[in-house]
C-alpha cells in the first residue's frame, strides 16, 4: 500500500466551542514531500496542523467533524499516544526541556520503553546528525538544552522529534523565531529529511514556502472567520500560475 | 508656501526652545519624586533589616553566653531551676521535622499535581466532581489561614485521644500528624503555584512525542517545578521548627530522649517556652532560642543551595 498519499483529509470541520475554526477541508497530503500551509493570520493554519497529531484535543471544548486518514486509518481510531509517536511535531518557539541535550533527545525513546544505554546513545547521535546539530554539540551532550542558541534549540527539538522515528513531522512556523542564517539551516535540513519523512510545515513566510516546499495549501478566512481551503497544488504551480484571484493577491503581498 | 514659512529655522528654534525648557522643568520634578520614592523604599528596607538583625543579634548575644558543647550534648534535668542542656529537644525537633515532612510532602505535592494537571479535565467531565474540586480548593485556602492552636486542638482530639491506641497518645506520631495537617495547605499552595508556572510548551512538547500524561508530569513538569516546591518545603520546615502551641497539646513535653514514633518528646521551641515560663533559667531559654535560629538558618541554606545547584544544572546557567 505504498501509494503517494500519506494523509487524506475528508470534509474536516473544527470548532472551538461555538466558533468554527475550520470549514469543510478536503485535501491529500503527499508522502515523502514537504507540504507548506500558507495563509493570513487567524485563518486556522495552526489548528489544521495540530489536527494531525490531535494536539487540539488538549484544549477544552473543542470538537472535530469529518475524517483524517493516515494510510487509510482514521486518526481517531489510533490511540492518541501511539498517534503522536507516529506524527511528530516541532513548535513555533523552540521548547527544549530543562534537561541535558542527551536527555532531551533520549526523552521520546525512553518514554516508549527503551532503557538500553548503548541503543539510546546510538539513537541520540543519529538523530542529532540528522538534525545537523551533532558537530556543534557532540562534546557537550551533558549540557542543558536551554544553554544552546535559538537556532540550535530548534534543531535540538527537531532531533528530539526524529528520535522516536515518526512517519510524519509537523512544523508550526519552525523558523519564525530564528534569524536568517538559522532559518536557512532549517530549510536545508528539511530537504534532507523529506526522503524519510512526510513533512507538513505552516509558514507565514512566502519565500520560505516557495523555496522549501513541494506542495502548497492556501488557506483563507471566510466572512465568519472560519478557515477555508482556497487552493492547493504543487508549489511551483501555486506560485507561478495560481488559479484563484485570492491566491494571487496573497502571494504577491496584496493582503495578509 | 505658508507652511514653509512656519518652519523657518527661527520659528523652529523658538518652538523647540520652549519644548526643551518645559522638558527640563518637568525633568527636575520627575527626578525629585523619584529620589523621594527611592529614599522611602531604601528607608523601609533598612528598617526591616535593622529590626531583624536586632532581634537575631540580641538572641544570639544573650544565648551564646550559655552555649557550649555541654549545653548541646546533655539532656534537660527539669525542675524550676531549669538545669541541664538541650540535647533531647534537638533530637525531638529533628524527628518531628523529618516525620512531618514525610507525611505531608507526598500528600501535599500529590494534591497540587491533581489540582493543576488533572482537576480541570475531571471537572469538565463531571459536574459533581467539579463542585468537589471547588470545595477542596477553597478548603485549602481557608486552612492556610487557620491559627495553629486549632490544628493543635484538632490533633489532640483526634490523634491523641481518639486514636490513642494507634498513636500512643501524646507522641511524636500524634504531633507529626497534627503538624502535617498544619503545613499541608502551605505545601499544596506553593506547589500549585510552582506547577502553574511551568510553561505549557514543556507539556505540549512532551505529549507531542507520544509521552503519556503521567510520564509528562513525572519527567518534565515536576522537575521543572521543583525549586518552587522546595520553597514550600522550606516554609514548612520553618513553621514546624518554630511552632509551639500545636505541639504543646500533642507531643506531651517530656524531655526524655524519644525512643520511637509512639513516645513523647519536647521540641526546641516548646522547650524555650517551658524554660521561659516555668523556670528561672531565662538564660537557657535564650541559649535554646539561639540554637533554634541557627538551625533554621542552616536548614534554609542547605535546602536553598541544593535546589539552586539542581535548577542551575537543569537550566544550563551553571557552565
Amino acid at each position: 500500500m505504498m501509494n503517494n498519499v500519506k494523509l487524506q483529509v475528508r470534509n474536516f470541520h473544527f470548532f472551538y466551542g461555538d466558533f468554527q475554526a475550520l470549514r469543510d477541508i478536503t485535501v491529500d497530503i503527499p508522502r515523502h514531500q514537504i507540504t507548506s500551509i500558507i495563509g493570513p493570520s487567524g485563518c486556522g493554519k495552526s489548528t489544521f496542523l495540530r489536527a494531525f497529531n490531535r494536539m487540539n484535543d488538549l484544549i477544552p471544548g473543542t470538537r472535530a467533524e469529518g475524517q483524517i486518514l493516515m494510510d487509510d486509518q482514521d486518526l481517531y481510531s489510533i490511540d492518541v499516544v501511539e498517534l503522536r509517536k507516529r506524527v511528530g511535531m516541532v513548535f513555533q518557539r523552540p521548547n527544549p526541556f530543562p534537561k541535558t541535550i542527551f536527555d532531551n533527545v533520549a526523552y521520546g525513546p525512553r518514554c516508549h520503553g527503551l532503557r538500553d544505554r548503548a541503543r539510546l546513545t546510538e539513537i541520540v547521535e543519529r538523530s542529532l546528525r540528522q538534525a545537523a546539530l551533532w558537530d556543534e554539540v557532540k562534546d557537550s551532550l551533558d549540557k542543558s538544552g536551554l544553554a544552546l542558541s535559538g537556532g540550535q534549540q530548534q534543531r535540538l527539538c527537531i532531533a528530539r522529534a526524529l528520535a522516536v522515528e515518526p512517519e510524519v513531522i509537523l512544523m508550526d512556523e519552525p523558523a519564525s523565531a530564528l534569524d536568517p542564517v538559522a532559518t536557512l539551516k532549517i530549510e536545508e535540513l528539511l530537504q534532507t529529511l523529506k526522503q524519510r519523512y512526510t513533512i507538513i510545515i505552516v509558514t507565514h513566510n512566502m519565500q520560505q514556502a516557495a523555496r522549501a516546499s513541494d506542495y502548497t495549501i492556501f488557506f483563507n478566512m471566510a466572512e465568519d472567520r472560519a478557515g477555508c481551503l482556497v487552493e492547493h497544488g504543487p508549489t511551483k504551480e501555486i506560485f507561478t500560475n495560481p488559479k484563484e484571484k485570492m491566491t494571487e493577491d496573497y502571494i504577491t503581498g496584496r493582503f495578509g | 508656501m505658508s507652511s514653509r514659512e512656519l518652519s523657518t529655522p527661527l520659528v523652529r528654534a523658538r518652538r523647540e526652545g520652549v519644548a526643551i525648557r518645559l522638558g527640563i522643568e518637568n525633568l527636575a520634578r520627575r527626578r525629585l519624586s523619584q529620589k523621594v520614592a527611592f529614599g522611602f523604599f531604601w528607608l523601609a528596607g533598612l528598617l526591616v533589616v535593622a529590626a531583624l538583625l536586632w532581634i537575631i543579634g540580641y538572641v544570639l548575644v544573650e544565648g551564646l553566653q550559655v552555649l557550649n558543647l555541654e549545653f548541646l550534648t546533655t539532656r534537660p534535668r527539669g525542675g524550676v531551676s531549669g538545669e541541664g542542656g538541650i540535647s533531647t529537644t534537638i533530637v525531638t525537633t529533628l524527628y518531628l521535622v523529618l516525620f512531618t515532612l514525610f507525611l505531608a510532602t507526598p500528600l501535599g505535592v500529590g494534591a497540587a499535581v491533581y489540582l493543576t494537571e488533572y482537576a480541570a479535565d475531571a471537572a469538565r467531565r463531571n459536574r459533581l466532581l467539579a463542585r468537589l474540586i471547588q470545595v477542596a480548593r477553597s478548603g485549602v485556602e481557608i486552612l492556610a489561614g487557620v491559627p495553629s492552636i486549632i490544628y493543635g486542638l484538632f490533633g489532640f482530639a483526634l490523634f491523641v485521644v481518639a486514636m490513642n491506641r494507634f498513636t500512643g497518645g501524646f507522641s511524636i506520631l500524634s504531633a507529626s500528624l497534627a503538624g502535617a495537617c498544619m503545613v499541608l495547605p502551605v505545601i499544596i499552595r506553593t506547589s500549585e503555584e510552582a506547577l502553574l508556572a511551568v510553561p505549557q510548551s514543556y507539556r505540549e512538547g512532551s505529549l507531542a512525542l507520544g509521552a503519556t500524561r503521567w510520564q509528562t508530569i513525572i519527567q518534565v513538569v515536576l522537575p521543572a517545578a521543583l525549586p518552587g516546591i522546595v520553597t514550600g518545603l522550606i516554609l514548612s520546615v520553618g513553621r514546624i521548627v518554630a511552632e509551639t502551641a500545636i505541639f504543646w497539646v500533642t507531643i506531651g513535653g517530656s524531655y526524655r530522649l524519644p525512643t520511637g514514633l509512639r513516645s513523647a518528646g519536647r521540641p526546641m521551641a516548646l522547650h524555650v517556652y517551658m524554660l521561659a515560663t516555668e523556670t528561672r533559667a531565662f538564660d537557657k531559654a535564650m541559649g535554646t532560642a539561639a540554637i533554634l535560629i541557627l538551625t533554621i538558618v542552616i536548614l534554609n541554606l542547605i535546602i536553598n543551595l541544593t535546589s539552586r545547584t539542581f535548577s542551575r544544572r537543569m537550566m544550563g546557567r551553571g557552565r
